[in-house]
């Protein structure tokens, strides 16, 4: 299609992941480009100005910032495969508010439970605990959260079980003890090849937090 | 569309609120407006139909319940397609105006907020906060007469309604958001023009006065 399209990104990022798996999913080739958030490149700084964030999808020159949005435009443009987003309105709109809700919720929670200790810890370790049940009551006995297939909102939240093992250890806790409906759903995603191959090992992801805890004395 | 049901439940004062009235007056759709009482007393039913957030705007359509203010904005789009179109058409140019819709959710109410609900530096970071955010947006908007260009669409909904808070933020922070971004008020005068928008949006003064109780309130004087 003489399509060009570049992702700007950083391996560890489950806003990043998302993308990955949305471009995967769709067959689109890329060119990946690792940022290095610590020395942003100029790129970076051209092509998302207002938030200077990876990941950035970048299309024909074209700069689409924001995971959720970018993987809406990516479902829009490359249309004749892999529908991620429901056809019908009302199912469009809660697969958006259950997106949403991740990003409102899971992240800053998540980063609660590896960054603090003692009570501010156990306090976060339930809320994470209480969002993760809450979407598993969402999934109920459906295969993925868009259905029979894999959809918008499985693609927003797989891409935080590579923090999982991270948050786990560091929380000292059993995400699958409280949710082994969720783990059996991200065993499922992870049968898919666009999800195994966009998502880093998790013992990897956990090896970067404790350089950043190290890096900024959370320890 | 005959037998459709839409109530909304809404609290007057809520710039959220008035994006989802905005957009349901440019389709034409009648609705039951169903007054949330937020400083008292949140109703069971607000609770049954938002149980995750608990929050206004609340659209519910057929008894469906749609939450989240620009999530419910894009529903009524699509469910009401064949009249006022609010999101552009092409895919970039409707990525560009979710981009700014979420930069208007992540920035302008906290800033704003915090204009009212502080004071000293605090207070003035967040005006000057908040009026890099407006000249950001101005310079989005461009020459254009509307963020949607030619025709008022979703960023333009999704902003408007926060020139109702501008006076608060004004009085309290003392200083003036036209003297800073005179383009955006007149982009402002010009959506007022618009019965959607003036119908929709709450009176400045009954806002300030408003937030007064608040303060007094919650003992921040």
């Amino acid at each position: 299609m003489g399509d060009e399209v570049i992702l700007l990104d950083f391996w560890p990022s489950m806003f990043g992941m998302r993308l990955r798996v949305a471009l995967a999913e769709k067959g689109v080739n890329y060119e990946y480009k690792e940022e290095d958030l610590s020395n942003k490149s100029a790129l970076l700084l051209k092509m998302n100005p207002v938030h200077k964030k990876i990941p950035v999808l970048i299309h024909n020159g074209k700069p689409v910032c924001e995971s959720l949005i970018a993987v809406q435009y990516i479902d829009e443009v490359w249309k004749d495969k892999a529908p991620l987003l429901p056809s019908d309105p009302y199912q469009r709109a809660q697969a958006r508010f259950w997106a949403d809700y991740v990003d409102k919720k899971l992240y800053t929670l998540g980063s609660k439970v590896w960054q603090t200790k003692g009570e501010e810890q156990e306090a976060s370790k339930k809320e994470f605990l209480d969002c993760l049940k809450l979407l598993e009551g969402e999934l109920g006995d459906k295969p993925y959260f868009g259905g029979e297939t894999f959809g918008f909102v499985d693609v927003s939240l797989i891409t935080f079980y590579s923090w999982f093992y991270a948050y786990e250890t560091f929380g000292n806790f059993s995400i699958e003890a409280d949710c082994p409906k969720l783990i059996e759903w991200v065993k499922r995603c992870m049968e898919k090849e666009s999800v195994s191959k966009s998502i880093p090992d998790p013992h990897k992801v956990y090896e970067f937090v404790l350089q950043l805890k190290k890096k900024f004395g959370i320890e | 569309m005959g037998g459709s049901e839409v109530i909304l439940l809404d609290f007057w004062a809520s710039m959220f609120g008035m994006r989802v009235r905005i957009a349901l007056a440019e389709k034409g759709i009648e609705y039951e407006f169903k007054e949330e009482d937020l400083v008292d007393n949140r109703s069971p039913f607000l609770l049954k139909m938002n149980p995750v957030h608990k929050k206004i705007p609340v659209l519910i359509h057929n008894g469906n319940p749609v939450c989240e203010s620009l999530i419910a904005v894009q529903y009524i789009d699509e469910v009401w397609k064949g009249k006022a179109p609010l999101l552009p058409s092409d895919p970039y140019q409707r990525a560009q105006a979710r981009f700014w819709g979420d930069f208007i959710d992540k920035k302008v109410y906290d800033h704003g907020a915090k204009i009212w609900k502080t004071k000293g530096a605090e207070q003035e970071e967040s005006k000057k906060g908040l009026i890099e955010c407006l000249k950001l947006l101005e310079g989005e908007l461009g020459d254009k007469p509307y963020f949607g260009g030619e025709s008022f669409g979703y960023l333009d909904i999704a902003l408007v309604p926060f020139y109702s808070w501008f006076y608060t933020y004004e009085t309290f922070g003392k200083f003036s958001i036209e003297a800073e971004c005179p383009t955006l008020i007149g982009w402002v005068k010009r959506c007022m023009d618009k019965e959607s928008v003036s119908k929709s949006l709450a009176d400045p003064h009954k806002v300030h006065d408003l937030v007064l109780i608040l303060k007094k309130k919650h003992g921040l004087e």
